[in-house]
């Protein structure tokens, strides 16, 4: 199934459950109306959270980049001995 | 044809390459120091680079041999994904390795990829009875976003970006990998032919869209984590017409996965 119909259908859903709620009134019908918006506030919070969350646990790695430059001059002295050209970038 | 002159090999490695003279040699030497013991070829397609990075390529062959280094050469630059096919054609290995010349994906994570495969293929064999599917990986994938992973080089705005970007697809598009468009990859040799026959996007949504497809189609993909230390010669960016193009990317694969 294209992931599309699998969004469509969880809003459809979503949609069915807030208009039963609606025509039955089971809950009062201006606390009703405000539900799809309170969904929208919580759907932006949660994309907020998960990228504020992913910001603060970024996984970082300077070490990486001294080892790199140590791997760098290792290769270059290896490969200009056996004659590899390694003169000018 | 030429996989005959030079035995089959297990490991086939693809390298684009464009102006990738330094680099190129670094990463050569790089993979030989990291893989001693591996049958493995690299097979370098370099796309009429004018910095000399074929002459270099053949210096390296005259140090590594002909036969482990291959030098595949095209005319132009004519796009990522053509690129592999070209490679995939000269490649006599059962795997296939995809990684970027610019050193931003560093040879010594070759043996955890090949060490993932082997260890799911050793299942495999002792679990004849299942299927292949359940049993064996077929892509392993680079992960930068996970414990042991990392990033270097990166400012707030490129890191903010890029966790907005995969909290967008991860919400939307559930694409079964935590790094969508790293391309530091293994794949089983008809799983790279199979995708990348199902692939039409160019760029870096190229790789999403290769991941993407390899989960809804059933393959079986596994994660290593890898360090991305940004490319030390010469400049990479990401400007507002890449977002653009990755938010193109993301509704594609909506509508067509």
């Amino acid at each position: 199934m294209k992931h599309i119909f699998k969004i469509v259908a969880i809003l459809v859903a979503i949609s069915a459950i807030w208009v039963a709620l609606l025509e039955t009134s089971t809950v009062p019908r201006s606390y009703t109306w405000l539900l799809p918006i309170y969904l929208v506030v919580a759907l932006g919070c949660y994309g907020l959270f998960m990228v504020g969350f992913g910001l603060m646990f970024f996984p970082t790695c300077p070490q990486e980049a001294i080892l790199l430059q140590q791997d760098i001059v290792e290769a270059k002295e290896f490969l200009a001995k056996k004659g590899v050209d390694m003169g000018s970038e | 044809m030429e996989a005959a002159a030079g035995g089959k090999r297990a490991y086939s490695i693809i390298v684009p390459t464009y102006n990738e003279r330094l680099n190129i040699a670094l990463i050569v030497y790089l993979i030989f120091k990291h893989l001693p013991d591996v049958n493995f070829e690299i097979i370098i397609v370099d796309d009429g680079s004018p910095d000399g990075t074929q002459d270099i390529v053949k210096q390296l062959q005259q140090v590594y041999s002909e036969d482990r280094v291959l030098l595949r050469a095209r005319p132009r630059k004519l796009g990522l994904g053509t690129a592999y096919l070209h490679g995939l054609k000269h490649a006599s290995g059962e795997f296939v390795i995809i990684m970027d010349a610019d050193l931003s994906h560093h040879p010594k994570y070759l043996p955890n990829f090949i060490s993932l495969e082997e260890c799911v293929f050793f299942n495999r064999v002792l679990s004849l009875t299942r299927k292949q599917k359940e049993t064996g990986a077929d892509v392993v994938t680079g992960t930068r976003y996970v414990k042991n992973g990392g990033v270097h080089g990166w400012n707030l705005m490129r890191k903010l970006t890029s966790r907005g970007a995969n909290v967008l697809a991860q919400t939307l598009l559930q694409p079964g990998a935590s790094d969508l468009t790293g391309s530091f990859r293994l794949y089983k040799r008809d799983v790279l032919e199979d995708l990348i026959s199902s692939c039409v996007s160019k760029g870096y949504v190229f790789q999403m869209e290769m991941i993407v497809r390899a989960t809804r189609k059933g393959y079986h993909i596994e994660e290593v984590p890898i360090t991305f230390v940004d490319r030390v010669f010469g400049i990479s960016k990401l400007g507002g017409s890449e977002i653009v193009e990755y938010l193109k990317g993301l509704v594609y694969l909506l509508l067509t996965t």
